[in-house]
Formats: C-alpha cells, sequence, structure tokens
C-alpha cells in the first residue's frame, strides 16, 4: 500500500520531479498529442476541419516532391552549417583549451557574448555587411573594384553564413570541453616516443575530442536544420526551409492538419538523428558542455 | 671524454622574477640510478621536465650521451618517460599503447611485435594486450607505462613519481619490481620523488633539493649518515638538530659544548674542512641514534645525558619518545624489546661519537 507518510522514501523522487514531470506534461507531451491527432483531420474549402483518422494529410507530405526537395535542401543547408562550424569552431576551442592566459573565464564569456543580443537582430545585422549598401559592397566600390554594388544577400550561401553566425558558440564550447578534458601528459607522451606537434595532435588530441566534436556536430545539425528566422531574412525567394513550410502552412494557409503533419516529419527525422547519436556517442557529452 | 649519460651544466631556470631552479651542475653516470628528491616545489620535476625537453632552459646546457640538447625537440631526444598518472592512450589498447613509439621509429611490424611481447614480458603482464587502459588497475596501468617507455630502448628512462598515485602495499612491490627491471636492463634512470624511503631503497645516488639548490649529492648511506645541511638532514628521517661550541678537536673528533646539553663528542668528517677551536656549528642526531635505557652500548666514545620521557609514540617494534633534557625537546626512536618506556620516567640519553654528525654550515 502507498504511503502518505511524508518520511517514506520510495516516494521522495517523485515529489522532488513532480514540477518538472508536470510542466513536460502540459507544455510538451500534451501540444504534440494534439498536433498527432491534428495531422489526420481534414482541410476542407469552407474552412472547417474535418476530425477523424484521414492519411491525407501524410501521403501528400511524404509523396510530393516539393516537400521532398525542401526537405534535401533543409538538410544540406544544416549539413554545410555543421562541417563550416565544426571545421571554424576547432582553432578557437583549441585556443582556449590550451591556452596560458589566465582569465580562461573572460574568453568563454566572450564566448556567450552573442546570445546577450536578439537572434533577429545579429541576423540583420548581416544586412549591413553584405547588403548592396554594406560595408564590403562600398570598400569594393571606394577601390574601384567594381562600379555596382554586387549581388551577396538573399541565396543558400549567405543562409549558412548566417546559422554559422548563431552556432558557432554552441561548437566552440563543446569542443572546448572534451579538449579540456584531456590530460596534457598524453601529449607529452605521445611527444616523447617520437610524434612532431602534428602527429600529437593526429594521434591523441583529435582522437580524444571527436566526442565534443559529435555533440557540437549533433547540436548544430538539429538547430540548423529547424531554423525558421535565418531564410526568412537572409535567404532568397526559393530558399525557404522546413520549419518555413510549417509555418506557411499553419499561419498563411490556415492548414493546421498539414502543418501538424509537415512539423511531424521534422520532429521524427531530427528525432531519428538524435537517436543514431545516442546510440554511438550518448547524450551525456551535451550536458557537460552546459554543466 | 665523458661516461655521463646526462650532464647539466650551470643550468638555470626562470618564469619571470622566480627562480624554479638556481645554477645546477649534475652528472649522471651511464646506467646508474639517480634520484631528485625533495618537497614539492624545490625544483626536482622542472629538472626533470628540461632533462625530458618538456621545458625550456633559462641559462646552461644539457648534455645527453654528450649532445647538447637544449634546442633539440622532444620527439628527437629518444628518452622514456613514465608519468604520475601513467598517462596511456586511453583510446588505444595496451598492445597499441606500447608499439606506439616504435610506430614512429619505422621499426618493421615483426620486431615490433617481438619487442612489444618482450616488454610486456619484463613488466610480468603478457596477457594483458588487447585490454584496453580502462580495464586495467592501477598498478597494471603503471606497468605498462613503463613497458611503453623502456620498448623503444631510451637513452635515459625518466620516471616523474611514478609510484605515488599507488596504496602503499603496492608501491613497495613496485619499487622492488622497478629496480629489478631498471638493473635487468642496464638503463640510465633519472627519478623524481618527494618519498625519501623511495629515494634511499631504489637508488644508487640521491639528490636532495631545496627551493630550487642542490643540497647534497651522494649514495643512499651518504646522505642519509652524513648529511651536507640542516635542511638534509631533517627532510630524511627524524633528526634532533642542535648547535654548539667547538672545544677542541682530535683528528676525525671533535669535542663539542652543546647549548644546554653540555660536552659532546662528534664526528667531523663530513664537513669538508678543519673546524677552528671555538667555532659554532650545528650538529645533527638521528633519533634512532640517540639510546635510552635498555639499549647499554659499549664504547669510550659514547657521551651520556639525563632526559625525562615527556611523550611516548608506541608503534610496536618501534617506539617515538620526546624527552626534554637541559631545556630541549629531543626525538628518540627506540627498538622495543617488551614494553616502551613510561611518561616521566628519568631516562640516560647516550650517543655514539660517529652518529654525532657535525654539519658543515
Amino acid at each position: 500500500m502507498a504511503s502518505l507518510d511524508p518520511m517514506d522514501n520510495r516516494w521522495r523522487p517523485w515529489r522532488l520531479l513532480a514540477p518538472a514531470l508536470t510542466a513536460v506534461f502540459l507544455l510538451l507531451v500534451v501540444p504534440i498529442s494534439f498536433i498527432i491527432v491534428y495531422s489526420f483531420w481534414l482541410r476542407t474549402a469552407t474552412g472547417a476541419d474535418i476530425a477523424g483518422f484521414h492519411l491525407d494529410n501524410w501521403e501528400e507530405v511524404l509523396t510530393d516532391p516539393f516537400y521532398r526537395d525542401i526537405m534535401v535542401f533543409t538538410i544540406w543547408i544544416a549539413f554545410a552549417t555543421t562541417v563550416v562550424c565544426a571545421v571554424a569552431g576547432y582553432i578557437p576551442a583549441y585556443f582556449i583549451a590550451t591556452t596560458q592566459f589566465k582569465h580562461k573565464a573572460f574568453l568563454l564569456l566572450l564566448l556567450m557574448l552573442p546570445f546577450w543580443i536578439s537572434y533577429i537582430i545579429r541576423t540583420m545585422s548581416w544586412i549591413n555587411i553584405l547588403g548592396s549598401s554594406g560595408i564590403v559592397n562600398v570598400a569594393l566600390q571606394w577601390l574601384g573594384i567594381t562600379d555596382e554594388p554586387i549581388q551577396m544577400l538573399y541565396n543558400q550561401w549567405t543562409v549558412i553564413v548566417g546559422l554559422v553566425h548563431f552556432l558557432l558558440p554552441f561548437m566552440i564550447l563543446n569542443i572546448y570541453v572534451s579538449l579540456y578534458a584531456i590530460d596534457r601528459n598524453l601529449v607529452d607522451a605521445a611527444r616523447s616516443l617520437g610524434c612532431t606537434g602534428w602527429q600529437s595532435f593526429r594521434e591523441v588530441t583529435l582522437p580524444l575530442s571527436v566526442p565534443g566534436l559529435a555533440a557540437g556536430s549533433l547540436l548544430c545539425f538539429v538547430l540548423a536544420a529547424g531554423t525558421y528566422i535565418t531564410p526568412v531574412v537572409l535567404g532568397g525567394p526559393t530558399d525557404a526551409m522546413f520549419a518555413n513550410l510549417v509555418f506557411d502552412a499553419i499561419i498563411t494557409q490556415l492548414n493546421w492538419p498539414l502543418g501538424s503533419a509537415l512539423s511531424l516529419v521534422l520532429l521524427i527525422l531530427l528525432g531519428v538523428l538524435v537517436a543514431i547519436y545516442n546510440r554511438f556517442a550518448g547524450l551525456g557529452q551535451i550536458a557537460k558542455s552546459f554543466g | 671524454m665523458t661516461d655521463h649519460a646526462v650532464e647539466l651544466k650551470s643550468v638555470v631556470k626562470r618564469y619571470g622574477d622566480f627562480t624554479a631552479v638556481h645554477d645546477t651542475n649534475l652528472g649522471i653516470p651511464e646506467g646508474s640510478f639517480l634520484t631528485l628528491l625533495g618537497p614539492s616545489g624545490c625544483g626536482k620535476t622542472t629538472t626533470l621536465r628540461m632533462i625530458a625537453g618538456l621545458t625550456g632552459i633559462t641559462e646552461g646546457d644539457i648534455l645527453i650521451k654528450g649532445r647538447r640538447v637544449n634546442d633539440l625537440p622532444i620527439h628527437k631526444r629518444n628518452l622514456g618517460i613514465v608519468f604520475q598518472n601513467y598517462a596511456l592512450f586511453p583510446h588505444r589498447t595496451v598492445q597499441q599503447n606500447v608499439a606506439f613509439g616504435l610506430k614512429y621509429r619505422n621499426t618493421p611490424k615483426d620486431e615490433a611485435e617481438r619487442r612489444v611481447r618482450e616488454a610486456l614480458e619484463l613488466v610480468q603482464l603478457p596477457q594483458m594486450a588487447d585490454r584496453m587502459p580502462s580495464q586495467l588497475s592501477g598498478g597494471q596501468q603503471q606497468r605498462i607505462a613503463l613497458a611503453r617507455a623502456i620498448v623503444i630502448q631510451p637513452d635515459v628512462l625518466l620516471l616523474d613519481e611514478p609510484l605515488s598515485a599507488l596504496d602503499a602495499n603496492l608501491r613497495e612491490d613496485m619499487r622492488i619490481e622497478l629496480k629489478r627491471i631498471q638493473h635487468t636492463l642496464g638503463i640510465t634512470t633519472v627519478f623524481v620523488t618527494h618519498d625519501q624511503s623511495e629515494a634511499l631503497a631504489m637508488s644508487d645516488r640521491i639528490v636532495v633539493m631545496s627551493a630550487g639548490h642542490v643540497e647534497q649529492v651522494g649514495s643512499p648511506e651518504e646522505v642519509y649518515n652524513r648529511p651536507a645541511s640542516e635542511f638534509v638532514a631533517g627532510f630524511l628521517g627524524n633528526s634532533n638538530i642542535l648547535s654548539g661550541k667547538v672545544m677542541d678537536i682530535a683528528g676525525p673528533v671533535a669535542k663539542l659544548e652543546l647549548d644546554g646539553l653540555g660536552p659532546v663528542l662528534a664526528a667531523t668528517d663530513g664537513v669538508g674542512r678543519t673546524l677552528s677551536t671555538g667555532e659554532t656549528v650545528k650538529v645533527s642526531i638521528r633519533a634512532e641514534k640517540l639510546m635510552l635505557d635498555g639499549a647499554d652500548p659499549a664504547g669510550d666514545d659514547i657521551s651520556t645525558f639525563p632526559g625525562t620521557v615527556t611523550t611516548v609514540d608506541y608503534q610496536g617494534q618501534v617506539a617515538r619518545y620526546f624527552l626534554e633534557s637541559g631545556g630541549l625537546t629531543l626525538q628518540a626512536i627506540n627498538t622495543i624489546d617488551e614494553r616502551p618506556l613510561q611518561e616521566g620516567t628519568e631516562t640516560a640519553i647516550r650517543i655514539r661519537a660517529r652518529d654525532c654528525v657535525v654539519l658543515p654550515h
């Protein structure tokens, strides 16, 4: 028989977890359940949705090449962003992890600084840099390299630039954590056994930082694949990503059932990715960089 | 022209205004086991790291096998290093760890396999080749780290407090094991430790360091029985440091007047210079050389004082006594036959002349 005795230790974990579990249930499980139910409803021309179990939305989402192309484009953008972040993030992470500079915490704080400014404003700042009257074009014209401003904005490359700008700190932090945990003696040991500096990096430092690289990559990929603002602000008319589709279906067309099916497809795809990662690397690594 | 495997010539290490190692000269004979002994911060690890090439030298020269290595990067020095925390590569098997250095020496595959096997046999872990380091105990990891360092046949083996992470029993076993392996290979070894018993048990020669200075270089017996400074006397074992005045000198023995205690005969052969009458000196007397009632030595070089036992620290086969004599507190460690002396006992304190060592400074 369950005891209500406050000293009964069996129920203690549940009592402590109750607020969090309630929040997760009300704010995550319930809305997702709604979305799942919605995705099987049907939209009619008059605007009233027909409740029931219809596979029409799912059929449309999974077979229409329009959606498939945008899904492929979304994965491409997320992948390219992740690769750029991994390469560009490793160097500062390595620097912060190995520097003799006394105020390491200050360097890490600098890394966090961009988060104090709104994501939208940071994204829009690229207009002042790459736009037709942005500093790059002004400089090129002043130097006489071009007469007309060069169109650099509003294509998939600027979407990638904007996403890298947003996601780089996540990557750096994750790599930093795994680099920082590597025992310096391991590198010294490799050096004493005959490795040059570069060889010891390849033999010891790089393989031991793979967990951080993987965690950072997962985070970057998931956040990039779910992005909505960056393609709107920095992408061209054909550079819509999957989240833009969801927005369009729900807000513009008021087609909640289709929007629900679309968002579930994205959720399942990214969920599978996280599951694969967890199978090989374990999610604990990500927790470390926030610990 | 030199039979020294390693030579330090006027080596100085400074970090900004702080001098970690002062002008140090040291020669390490080929095949010998040399220990750098001292408390933490004395410069022993810095000295080891300078020999290894892990730390730069501010002034002076380091020679390995007669070759100046100041500007030779670590990977070209052919040294085997064993670190305090073992530093095995966690993502490699034992086999791969031990073979690591051979890979960078372009050793043919057959030969590499044979040498790894021999090294693992030498450290008595031949069956562990396919394990990961995390599957080994601390003592086993230590042996693998040693195998990895010696398999490359280094010119010098550098050991940085390799035993301090092990628990007490294992440490004593590894001490014997390490000495056996070093002896088998005849490899020149530099060992860093803060543990005096490790240093005394293993070394051919001990370098006692303090605050960046070399205090004394000598065999374990010399360093223990003829300390060259108050620091050495105090650091190794339990010593009574007393001051007194030279009254008379007769060959290797001097008659001193010790403050508080009175006349005593003392050995002067560790001083390295001639004492003069009336000079103020310090003497070191090991706690185990102060003989109390029950130990009754014979001889004509024995000085005797009265004392009172104030504290008894009973340890089974020995007891450590604190005694009051002439307003001084003395420490004595005696083996016990039956039961220790009781607190408050009046006893005679006897000292042989050769155990009362006049310090050079």
